[in-house]
């Protein structure tokens, strides 16, 4: 770095050098004129304990960085205001860390507990901020600190805070990328989010560290479709161009139909050699794709219709990038027939800046080199106008010349004979190379062209001038036999054009048809011997070239000339006339000193030269993926992800289900099983096809809703996910789809063995710092831990009561195994509800008395009271189990929620080995049973879980698995089960719910039946809901106080009742989504009763 | 994604930098020097630049380069974009976007730029959320904070960011509730030698003025939707509701803000109108020029073509031109051979006319080509595509607001060929 020798050179120059620079400078002269220790200066005023003087100070801080200026030897007085109370010192300051953190890296350690108390904040976007200055530091040393807050973010409730989780991945990554397994876990994770705002940013992350790992996308791919309207403009580019990558290994070729016509029947010419050379590339990949096509048309994977679907609103955007993004997602994924809608959002982008104008341009040429009628209806709107850049001129001639062909090209030409006129000469001689480019791709204009090119040698500009003869002269050497009429003109013209460039080449072209022009040429060379000594070098040579030509041509007439020639040339001034005179000497004149070369010599100069192609620079650029940077270089940029070619046979196209859209398929059951015989030989057959098809659109219809009422979303897709357990369960019993379903299971199987270790270990791993966590940030641990130690014991105890006796043994073993793993687990877990009930008689007495009853009745007596249907006996094959939430402390852990299952043999045999398998999503810690060995028939056992939803009543997936079967099953929590109760007194509910005022408030007005009258039948009716403590009132109010149990924030319900049977019902808790759900429970309940 | 920004002004001095990741050293700006000295015109300066172990994207605006430092693989879209994004915030927050008003305002700029990108991401963009984290500098808060030592950050936190409507800030409140829309269409348009169109679109846009309170919902509709079959939104628009119902349908940023950008291709028919007979000629061998040039209104509707400026790229061999208008004034500048015509207003009873001749220089041949003309024009109350607002209704919202709404027609790129 070159920042010390900055600073000292600084310092040294800072009387003279630095003033003068100053002078000219308003911000700098306002400031540092004044003194010299300017340093000093400004350390005194970091000091002082008037933020009005620090911020002063940061501002000349900022200024001096923005400038390039070192700041550096101020870090330590900076630092010290990290805490500063005033919000734009510690923004500034934060900006200062960041700049500075990497060069002092010690120093820098003295802020980070700052930070880390900003990342337990109760507000999100404190949260947030602080997360992003910690991961914005660049220290190795606090890796370890940033790995763990971004884990924590990742499952923060708040999005902002999820999202802010990752940007911070490819921070870290870019530190240490030994954190990349890790860090794919999060990401991961964070893929599966169903928030849009997350959504960009987590892509942005993935395809920062890991871009291979394609198959991570899988899962979460319809969502992303299904989201991406609704994703931050930025996050819509970046999600594009991951899917265009995706779909190219995912999906068959659309046009693969069209190209074997083409192939086969040869029908369509193509005008550019390149693409036939291209197809004969790839026959071979073809041929074999080819043949299933055959076979079978073609039908496009409904998921690859998704995405095209999804996408093509987004050429309305208002933003390039994103118009760009989607146009090269439909140059590469689209069939050609509906390739053409981009065309006209591309024009429009002409409109923009010249820099947008500039990248667009370039794309539109290598796309017209390949779909040229795309956009051959805008062709006016490439006209160039004399205001123009050049380098946009240039363009556009490009994309004219690309879209010329037989039946616009006159337009074309006439327009570029406005341009060869243009004042701006790059330009004209562009031009007269496009007019060349024309004249050899369409037969029909070369003569028309090389006319007017011969009309240009009359030109007065050099430029114009020598740009047509070399241009005459390539197209002369496509066909020279018809040409000689415009040879002679041009060796007609010779004596008025001045151009060394044009003469140089009007004199090989006579050398070189010589023969066909026998008249002329010996007498330009006669014409060019008296003026050789006068002409310039390039002109002598290819005079001496002449010479020499035609000396073996027609030796009878100009062997003098020749020799007169080659002797001026001998003692010319220039050495590579000299040279070459000497060496055509040789090769020509046989003499006995000459060696083997000159029998050659006429094979060696009078080859048959081949004749140079005028091709589009563009021509290959579609190697690159369209509106990449290594496309606009044609050069591969660092990082550029290769578009792979499309698979020739499709990829299992069900590692996209997710669960959520089997129901769906459930819904039209008859039309699954009536064409079943079809149906198990390829995924592709048409009931799939029309069953997805289904799916889509419902889904897609899901995302419109989910725009207008994001509240509700996650609360139907809780429904659904119910629903499709159910139906899902169903579908795999009929035996009809059996097989596929089977086979799918195995294949999931497969992939659970090889990722078995890793995913296993990171959980544990998980868990364990998510503990060390709670111990340390739950408020709550100082109330008492005294208590704590003897109550888990008797916790145990009331868990295993429940159950058989053949369980007991086994379950205590496992428990006990488990304390001692997580040994901090139960000093915590057990306590609230104890506490609670002992605080509450011992404080309360008896004013309470008729209240704290009810709450210990209703929470032992509702629990079991709702149990829920796990598995029906008919789809579990005999094995049916319930479950139902006791709301007891969790044993295992403090975040996690318990479970009872009650697990039952219908059968006549025994089932063994009942466990928990494989769980979705994979980031859930599920504390499962221990595996039962054997259950009898007809026999029932009750088992306990603990499972942690992390606040949201997103359906906990599992698979329950027998010794031959496994079950998906699912467990959907009721909003109110995650909660656990909390005791308070009134002022401190009242002063709690003053805090978590304006958008942690929810509220409704709800009509209660009015026989709710008493304060127990309301607080019944509260708790059969949610699992909240009482709050003793003095007055009406009716008040209950829990905490979630993961992260354990307040949730305060609090019920007014108002005149004729309504009540104002106000739920206060920073979980919004919580409060939400909850107020519409507890509406219904109060309703209900 | 983006690494470094730094702004060069048209003298070639970096005169601000910022870093999103490690620090990228200022001689890499070297290349983009390098680049500079290549093009002969400030505008022909590639916008991709690659370097050993950089790439260079650059957007030239207000005669300052904005030079974006990329060290991967990006889109250049995306880093262009932005980068106009970022010009567009800070003439949003100082009126201007020149050198000076950046050095002034150094810490609000680099404030803002902190907040757009999160380690080279863009983070925050929309001009409502920025806005209320970071207040622009006005005269009166300057000298307020002066004085009592507040500050320009706010002391809110970035709700907006957590908003379903994240281009709208919360709390919005007037005392008059004004809704104005205005609908600017450009005319660009290639003129022949002859008179008849070559090439001519219409660009159009609307820009709107939104001053409501609180959280409206806004339906625009259209006597003739069908016009707008080529347009872009703001991101406000629900989509869904115009395709089906070719209806705009908005909750919308406070403020300025640009609602929708149309095109109405060169495939259909645009008036244009405004006319131009021209005679530029000149002779062989002489050393003059002569030079007639008039206007005319065409296909207007009635109303009055304003603010005519007629602008020339004379060529080369001109050395200076002795012309005659009939009204407005003229200047030609020697040194850039450029002309311009202040015309005015075009009365149609009297056409306005510049005539006179041109010297060339001595001995020099006659130029090959005759200039093009390049015409600038405004029509009031008149949209040339024909289009018209049919209604605007707010729901959500129980005040009634005070809505405007305003045509133009401006000649965009018009030029005519001689």
């Amino acid at each position: 770095m070159s920042a010390s020798s900055a600073f000292n050179e600084e310092k040294l120059g800072s009387s003279s050098v630095g003033e003068a620079e100053y002078a000219y400078d308003p911000v700098s002269g306002k400031i540092f004129s004044s003194d010299y220790n300017r340093h000093d200066d400004l350390k005194e005023m970091l000091d002082s304990n008037k933020d009005s003087l620090k911020l002063e100070a940061m501002k000349r801080i900022v200024a001096m960085i923005a400038r390039g200026k070192n700041a550096s030897d101020l870090f330590p007085a900076v630092v010290k205001n990290v805490a500063c109370k005033n919000i734009e010192v510690k923004k500034l300051v934060y900006v200062y860390l960041v700049r500075y953190a990497e060069e002092q890296q010690d120093l820098a350690l003295l802020s980070i507990s700052t930070f880390q108390r900003g990342l337990k904040d109760p507000n999100q976007l404190i949260r947030a901020s602080a997360l992003r200055v910690l991961s914005s530091i660049r220290v190795t040393i606090i890796v370890p600190i940033m790995m763990l807050a971004i884990k924590e973010a990742a499952s923060d409730m708040s999005p902002y805070v999820r999202k802010t989780a990752a940007h911070a991945i490819p921070k870290l990554y870019s530190l240490d990328p030994e954190q990349k397994d890790q860090l794919i876990e999060v990401i991961e994770k964070l893929l599966a989010d169903k928030t849009t705002l997350v959504a960009g940013s987590v892509v942005m992350a993935f395809e920062e560290v890991c871009p291979e790992r394609i198959e991570l996308i899988h899962k979460n791919y319809r969502k992303l479709c299904n989201l991406l309207i609704d994703v931050e403009e930025w996050g819509q580019v970046v999600i594009i161009n991951m899917l265009t990558r995706y779909a190219r290994t995912q999906f068959l070729n659309p046009n693969i139909n069209e190209s074997l016509l083409e192939e086969g029947s040869g029908g369509e010419k193509m005008f550019y050699g390149s693409d036939e050379d291209e197809d004969e590339d790839e026959k071979e990949k073809k041929a074999e794709a080819a043949a299933i096509a055959k076979r079978k048309p073609y039908v496009m994977d409904p998921d690859h219709r998704l995405l095209l679907r999804n996408t093509k609103p987004l050429l309305q955007s208002r933003n390039a990038a994103v118009v760009m993004a989607v146009a090269q997602l439909y140059f590469h994924l689209a069939p050609k027939a509906e390739v053409g809608v981009i065309a006209k959002a591309l024009v429009r982008l002409l409109r923009s800046h010249s820099e947008v104008q500039f990248v667009v341009l370039q794309n539109v040429a290598t796309m017209t080199i390949k779909r040229r009628g795309m956009f051959e209806p805008y062709l006016k709107s490439f006209y160039i106008r004399s205001t123009d850049p050049t380098q946009i001129k240039v363009l556009k001639l490009e994309v004219l010349t690309n879209l010329a062909n037989e039946t616009n090209i006159s337009t074309i030409l006439r327009e570029f004979q406005t341009y060869v006129k243009s004042q701006d000469k790059a330009f004209a001689a562009a031009t007269i190379q496009a007019i060349g480019r024309c004249a050899t791709n369409i037969s029909e204009v070369t003569d028309t062209c090389l006319n007017g090119l011969v009309l240009l040698l009359s030109n007065r500009d050099e430029t114009v001038v020598a740009e047509s003869v070399v241009v005459i002269k390539k197209l002369l050497q496509m066909q020279p036999e018809k040409h000689s009429d415009i040879i002679k003109h041009m060796a007609k013209l010779f004596d008025n054009i001045t151009v060394p460039m044009a003469r140089a080449s009007i004199l090989w072209l006579i050398g070189e048809y010589c023969e066909r022009v026998p008249k002329i040429a010996p007498d330009l060379l006669r014409k060019m011997a008296k003026t050789f000594t006068a002409e310039e070098d390039i002109v002598k040579l290819q005079t001496v070239n002449l010479a020499a030509k035609l000396y073996l041509t027609n030796s009878k007439q100009t062997k003098l000339l020749t020799q007169y020639i080659l002797n001026l040339g001998k003692y010319d001034q220039n050495y590579d006339i000299r040279d070459r005179t000497r060496f055509i000497r040789q090769l020509i004149v046989p003499n006995e000193k000459s060696g083997a070369l000159s029998k050659y010599a006429r094979r060696i100069l009078l080859a048959a030269k081949p004749a140079p192609v005028l091709e589009s620079a563009f021509k290959d650029r579609d190697r690159f993926q369209l509106g990449t940077l290594s496309h606009s270089l044609n050069i591969k940029a660092s990082g550029y992800q290769e578009l792979s070619d499309w698979p020739a046979v499709a990829p299992d196209p069900t590692v996209r289900n997710v669960e959520v859209i089997d129901p769906v398929k459930e819904w039209a059951p008859s039309l699954g099983k009536a064409k079943q015989p079809k149906s198990d030989d390829k995924f592709y057959s048409d009931e799939e096809e029309k069953g997805e098809e289904g799916s889509d659109s419902s889904s897609s219809e899901d995302s419109s809703s989910s725009t207008e009422e994001s509240g509700s979303e996650s609360e139907k897709e809780s429904n659904e996910e119910s629903e499709k357990t159910s139906t899902d369960s169903g579908k795999s019993s009929s035996d009809s789809e059996r097989s596929s379903s089977e086979s799918e299971a195995e294949q999931k199987k497969k992939k659970n063995t090889k990722k078995k270790n890793k995913p296993a270990a990171a959980d544990s791993d998980s868990v364990e710092s998510e503990a060390k966590y709670s111990s340390s940030s739950t408020e709550s641990s100082s109330e008492s831990n005294s208590e704590s130690d003897s109550d888990s014991p008797a916790q145990q105890k009331i868990s295993v009561k429940a159950k058989p006796k053949v369980e007991l043994k086994a379950k205590k073993e496992v428990s006990l195994l488990d304390l001692d793993d997580f040994s901090p687990a139960p000093t915590n877990a057990p306590k609230p509800s104890v506490i609670s009930s002992s605080l509450l008689s011992d404080l309360k007495g008896l004013s309470l008395s008729n209240v704290s009853p009810t709450l210990q009745i209703t929470t032992s007596s509702f629990g079991p009271e709702k149990t829920h249907e796990l598995l029906h006996h008919m789809t579990g094959k005999g094995l049916s189990a319930k479950y139902h939430f006791p709301r007891q402390p969790c044993l295992y852990q403090p975040q996690m929620v318990a479970v009872q299952l009650i697990l039952t043999n219908t059968l006549d045999h025994s089932l063994e080995e009942i466990h928990v398998g494989d769980r979705s999503p994979a980031s859930l810690s599920i504390h499962c049973f221990n595996t039962i060995e054997r259950l009898e028939p007809g026999a029932s056992v009750t088992v306990s879980m603990g499972i942690d939803f992390s606040d949201s009543t997103q359906a906990a997936n599992f698979h329950l698995c027998t010794k031959e079967d496994q079950f998906s099953v699912s467990i959907q929590p009721a909003v109110g089960e995650l909660l656990m109760p909390s005791t308070m007194t009134e002022p401190d509910f009242c002063k709690e719910q003053k805090k978590l005022q304006g958008m942690n408030e929810t509220s409704a007005t709800i009509i209660m039946a009015t026989a709710n009258a008493s304060i127990q039948t309301i607080s019944k009716q509260v708790l059969s809901v949610a699992n909240v403590g009482v709050v003793s009132s003095s007055n009406n109010f009716h008040r209950f106080a829990g905490r979630t149990i993961s992260s354990g924030d307040l949730v305060l319900v609090s019920l007014e009742p108002k005149e004729s049977s309504t009540a104002l019902l106000t739920i206060n808790t920073e979980k919004s989504v919580v409060a939400s759900m909850l107020l519409r429970d507890l509406k219904q309940a109060l309703a209900q009763a | 994604m983006i690494h470094s920004l730094f702004l060069i002004n048209a003298s070639g001095d970096i005169f601000l930098e910022k870093h999103w990741k490690s620090v990228v050293s200022r001689s890499v700006c070297d290349y983009f020097f390098e680049a500079q000295e290549r093009a002969t015109e400030p505008e022909n300066v590639p916008p991709v630049i690659p370097t050993p172990h950089h790439y260079l994207i650059s957007v030239l605006r207000h005669r300052i380069y904005f030079v974006a430092v990329i060290q991967s693989e990006v889109p250049p879209l995306f880093v262009i974009e932005f980068l106009h994004r970022v010009v567009d915030t800070f003439q949003d927050y100082f009126g201007v976007c020149t050198e000076a008003a950046i050095k002034d305002n150094v810490v609000v700029v680099y404030e803002l730029l902190e907040e757009m990108l999160d380690n080279g991401f863009p983070l925050a963009t929309e001009s409502n959320i920025l806005k209320e984290l970071i207040k622009p500098p006005t005269i009166l808060r300057t000298m307020v904070n002066t004085i009592t030592g507040s500050t320009n950050v706010g002391e809110q936190l970035p709700t907006g960011q957590l908003s379903v409507v994240p281009w709208r800030r919360t709390g919005v409140k007037y005392t008059n509730n004004e809704a104005y829309f205005d609908v600017v269409e450009e005319i660009d348009a290639i003129i022949d030698k002859s008179g008849s169109t070559i090439t001519a679109e219409i660009q159009g846009v609307i820009d709107a003025c939104v001053k409501l309170t609180g959280m409206p919902d806004l339906t625009l509709s259209f006597m003739n939707p069908r016009l707008l079959d080529d347009v872009s939104f703001h991101p406000c628009v629900r989509f869904k509701r115009w395709e089906a119902e070719r209806i705009l349908s908005f909750i919308p940023p406070d403020g300025n803000f640009r609602l929708l950008s149309y095109h109405v291709s060169s495939q259909n028919l645009v008036a244009i109108p405004v006319y131009v007979k021209h005679n530029i000629t000149f002779r062989e061998g002489s050393s003059q020029g002569r030079f007639d040039l008039t206007l005319g209104p065409k296909q207007t509707m009635g109303k009055a073509v304003e603010a005519v400026l007629v602008s020339s790229q004379l060529p080369r061999g001109v050395l200076n031109a002795n012309l005659n208008p009939s009204q407005g004034t003229y200047t030609f500048d020697p040194v850039t051979k450029l002309l311009t015509w202040d015309v005015g207003k075009i009365n149609p009873q009297k056409l306005p006319n510049l005539k006179g001749t041109m010297n060339l220089q001595a001995g020099a041949s006659k130029p090959d080509e005759n200039p093009t003309i390049n015409i600038q024009f405004k029509i009031q109350q008149m949209a040339i595509s024909g289009l018209k607002v049919n209604r605007l209704d707010m729901y959500g919202e129980k005040y009634k607001p005070f809505k405007g709404i305003k045509y133009m027609t401006k000649a965009g790129k018009f030029q005519v060929r001689t």
